[in-house]
């Protein structure tokens, strides 16, 4: 019965929430509103029993997922009213794809069965006693580990390639050259000193400036050292 | 098992998947908000996966549903780095003019 209650309550909100999602006037209140359906369906899953997917889905989703979109949504400034001028005018085509589309889901739903041999048919049957956790994890890294690396590939090249499309070579960035420092000579001298002697005493002198040819664009470099006094 | 009954979950879900597509034809030119409406729609999907997987007692649907949540994250990631260096191009992200990309 409390359970009942507690899925009624959360997936009127998650709908809700959607419902805001979509047609929020403002870009940042649908990213909140993301959030709280986030948050809802987390519920969901406990209710199904499913804790280490509503745990992800909190961490991931909420934590990661929506953060981004936040940040995004407030760094470009965009001019939102603009954006929305198209929505009166697809509103009709859009509310009739969506009926049709729930029509055909609540059939499909409505003439299918769960087949008579369904529980010999399980891959991993839930053994009772084992906490949804545990069980996951004894199933994810040994029978679908292959999946777990995969995840981690996508994962990686995701990672990659946010970065590669968003990484911006500025003409004016200080970067290391480590061929070059590496290569260099004639600047540093290597000399056997003597412990506890001063350098003036040893006549040890300065590295030697490089030569001029050397510096490709010295006025940038002065401008960057004026910057710092 | 289910608490609570597997044509309630079923129902959220699609009714979640019909909002997902209705935001991305309602926000035709709000790229963002059509991301957005992309992560409801994976969100309904793991949503019946999971409730699968209850009814069932079987894990697997819950494994399933941890790949989709690692492939949405990415796509966010994607599809946000995507918006961010089209806003530097352009100065807009207006769907429309995206089209001016075509050889």
């Amino acid at each position: 019965m409390i359970a009942a209650i507690a899925f009624y309550l959360f997936a009127a909100i998650l709908i809700a929430s959607a419902v805001m999602v979509v047609t929020s006037r403002n870009p940042v209140h649908s990213v909140l509103f993301l959030i709280l359906a986030f948050f809802n369906a987390a519920a969901l899953f406990l209710i199904a029993g499913a804790e280490f997917l509503a745990m992800i889905l909190v961490i991931v989703y909420v934590g990661a997922v929506a953060v981004l979109f936040l940040f995004v949504v407030m760094m470009l400034d965009v001019d939102f009213s603009a954006i929305r001028e198209g929505f009166q005018r697809y509103a009709p085509i859009g509310g009739v794809i969506g009926l049709v589309l729930f029509a055909e889901l609540i059939f499909v739903f409505g003439s299918w069965s769960f087949a008579d041999n369904a529980a010999v048919l399980r891959l991993n049957p839930m053994e009772p006693g084992v906490e949804n956790t545990r069980a996951i994890g004894r199933i994810l890294y040994t029978d679908y580990v292959w999946l777990f690396q995969l995840s981690g590939l996508i994962l990686l090249v995701a990672m990659i390639g946010a970065i590669v499309l968003t990484l911006r070579n500025k003409p004016q960035a200080k970067r290391q050259d480590i061929g070059k420092q590496v290569s260099r000579m004639g600047s540093v001298n290597l000399r056997q000193v003597r412990s506890g002697a001063g350098l003036a005493e040893l006549g040890i002198e300065r590295p030697p400036v490089d030569a001029p040819a050397e510096k490709p664009k010295p006025i940038a470099h002065d401008h960057a050292h004026g910057g710092h006094h | 098992m289910l608490a609570i009954g597997l044509a309630h979950y079923l129902t959220v879900g699609a009714i979640l998947f019909v909002l997902g597509v209705l935001g991305i034809f309602l926000n035709r030119k709000n790229i963002i908000v059509i991301l957005m409406s992309v992560e409801l729609i994976l969100l309904a999907v793991n949503l019946n996966l999971v409730a699968f997987s209850a009814q069932l007692g079987d894990l697997t649907g819950q494994i399933f549903a941890m790949l989709i949540l690692t492939v949405a994250a990415a796509e966010a990631a994607i599809g946000l780095a995507i918006v961010v260096i089209h806003f530097r191009n352009r100065g807009t992200i207006e769907v429309d003019d995206v089209s001016t990309l075509k050889g």
